[in-house]
């Protein structure tokens, strides 16, 4: 339960990582807050022989507003924007999430962009920036890339990140204020990765629903002009359409269970917060 | 840029409990181990070493930390406190551990240092925390003994009269 050995780089600045991104291979790793990382070292599922530490890259701290879009950089931690101000106001979806993010000592070291990097199926993270309409930032010493949220994550903890390139910010549309928004998740324990989680964003009577732990990648549908005596059917279709799978956690049967009343929980939240 | 070679020790230096600290650690090496090993500062508790069950929990600069997923390279200018630096003076407790002890809140104290480094944050940062909070904190630890009632009632307790205290202030 030790990290192999390996170089540790503590960055300073976006070029430094850039150019050691750059003259590295496969086999370098960025470690942001560790929380994933440091685990998947500690038990050899990782083997890296390069770790550069961005978190002391000024450049990459504080959350911004710029252009209708919240920005969030590579090195802010998971607490500190749970803390932030404008949380609530520019992102309340998230800013419902974010206390079901892991425990109050990840969060207070792991970063957004470490968790929308690492794609777990079952994070928050990655399904608020699916459902959401978020941008992942990428960056190499070559080029500079905007991908959708949507094309950003491709498998369980597969993205199109190419070796060469770091997320340098993760961004979220603003909300304008005028939807209404529900989250829950079903874990064993609060704190652990959800069997099943379930965000809704309503407008009027148009809905979406996001789904994470269900697929390898987070799913989201979109159902316009919802009846509410709808919604069983709708949500019971959803899914049986999800490709559920048992493992060791919950069987299938139960995940189709959890989408289905986690599913109306969620939606009739958001309605009822959207008028 | 700093670069630590793979396999030589390099010097790390920081703040613990106050007072400066230095040794020399591998780029692999943990944060717990050097604390533990390196430092001979054996109060913070190593379980699981993937981050799960909460025995090694610190703060490094102000903020808790997981001892087993942080290398102590990491950790080279920064604050640490451990669970060294919570009683106020040899011999006397502080309120969260003098309640631990009224209430029986541990047993085999595998977990304990993890825990009250938590809490003691969670009390510093929200004296009014009620057992929501306290127990929704406790979520981040695994404790074998006690069944955690024992853990919520000191905590309650010590929030309560933290409470007094400002009060009186
Ligand atoms: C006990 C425990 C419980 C947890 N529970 C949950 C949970 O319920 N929900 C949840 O979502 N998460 C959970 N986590 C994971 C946590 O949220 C992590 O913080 C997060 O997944 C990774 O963020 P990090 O900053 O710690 O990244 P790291 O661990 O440092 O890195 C993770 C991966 O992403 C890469 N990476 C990091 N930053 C970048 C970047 N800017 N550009 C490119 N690549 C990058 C790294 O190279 C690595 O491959 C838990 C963790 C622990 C220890
Ligand atoms: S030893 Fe660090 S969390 Fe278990
Ligand atoms: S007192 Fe033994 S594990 Fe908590």
């Amino acid at each position: 339960m030790k990290p192999p050995p390996l170089d540790y780089i503590r960055a300073f600045t976006t070029q430094d990582i850039l150019s050691v991104l750059a003259n590295a291979g496969s086999d370098t790793r960025i470690l942001a807050g560790g929380q994933s990382l440091m685990a998947m070292l500690n038990m050899r599922l990782a083997q890296p022989s390069i770790l550069i530490d961005i978190m002391h890259v000024g450049e990459l701290t504080g959350v911004t507003i710029e252009h209708g879009k919240t920005v969030i950089p590579a090195a802010v931690r998971q607490a500190e924007l749970a803390e932030w101000q404008g949380l609530s106001k520019t992102l309340p979806l998230l800013a419902q999430m974010m206390p079901w993010i892991g425990h109050a000592q990840t969060r207070s070291r792991g970063t957004v962009c470490g968790s929308i990097a690492h794609a777990d199926p079952s994070a928050e993270l990655p399904l608020a920036l699916i459902t959401l309409d978020g941008e992942v930032a990428l960056r190499s010493r070559k080029r500079r890339r905007v991908v959708q949220a949507a094309d950003f994550f491709s498998g369980t903890m597969l993205t199109c990140k190419e070796d060469d390139e770091f997320i340098e910010a993760v961004r979220f549309p603003v909300s304008d204020g005028k939807a209404g928004t529900a989250f829950r998740e079903i874990g064993r324990r609060k704190g652990d990765f959800a069997i099943v989680s379930c965000a809704a964003i309503a407008r009027g009577k148009s809905v979406r629903l996001g789904v994470g732990g269900v697929n390898d990648i987070p799913f989201i549908r979109d159902f316009d002009g919802l009846e509410v005596s709808g919604i069983p059917d709708a949500l019971n279709e959803l899914a049986w359409s999800l490709d559920a799978r048992g493992d060791l956690h919950a069987d299938a049967r139960y995940r189709r269970e959890l989408v289905r009343n986690l599913g109306a929980q969620v939606i009739g939240e958001a309605l009822q917060c959207a008028t | 840029m700093r670069n630590l070679k793979a396999g030589q020790k390099h010097p790390v230096e920081f703040e613990l409990n106050g007072r400066s600290v230095k040794g020399q650690a591998e780029p692999r090496m943990l944060l717990s181990d050097f604390l533990r090993h390196e430092l001979g500062r054996t109060g913070t508790h190593v379980g699981c070493e993937h981050g799960v069950c909460g025995a090694c929990t610190i703060r490094i600069d102000g903020r808790l930390a997981r001892a087993c997923l942080t290398l102590a390279a990491q950790a080279d200018g920064t604050q640490v406190e451990t669970i060294e630096g919570m009683a106020p003076q040899t011999g006397r407790l502080s309120v969260l551990q003098a309640a631990f002890r009224r209430h029986h809140a541990l047993q085999c104290g595998f977990c304990t240092p993890g825990i009250l480094m938590s809490l003691d944050t969670l009390l510093q940062q929200n004296p009014a925390a009620g057992e929501d909070e306290i127990r929704d904190v406790i979520s981040g630890h695994l404790c074998r003994c006690t069944g955690y009632r024992q853990i919520i009632d000191a905590a309650l307790e010590a929030a309560k009269s933290l409470q007094k205290e400002t009060a009186d202030a």
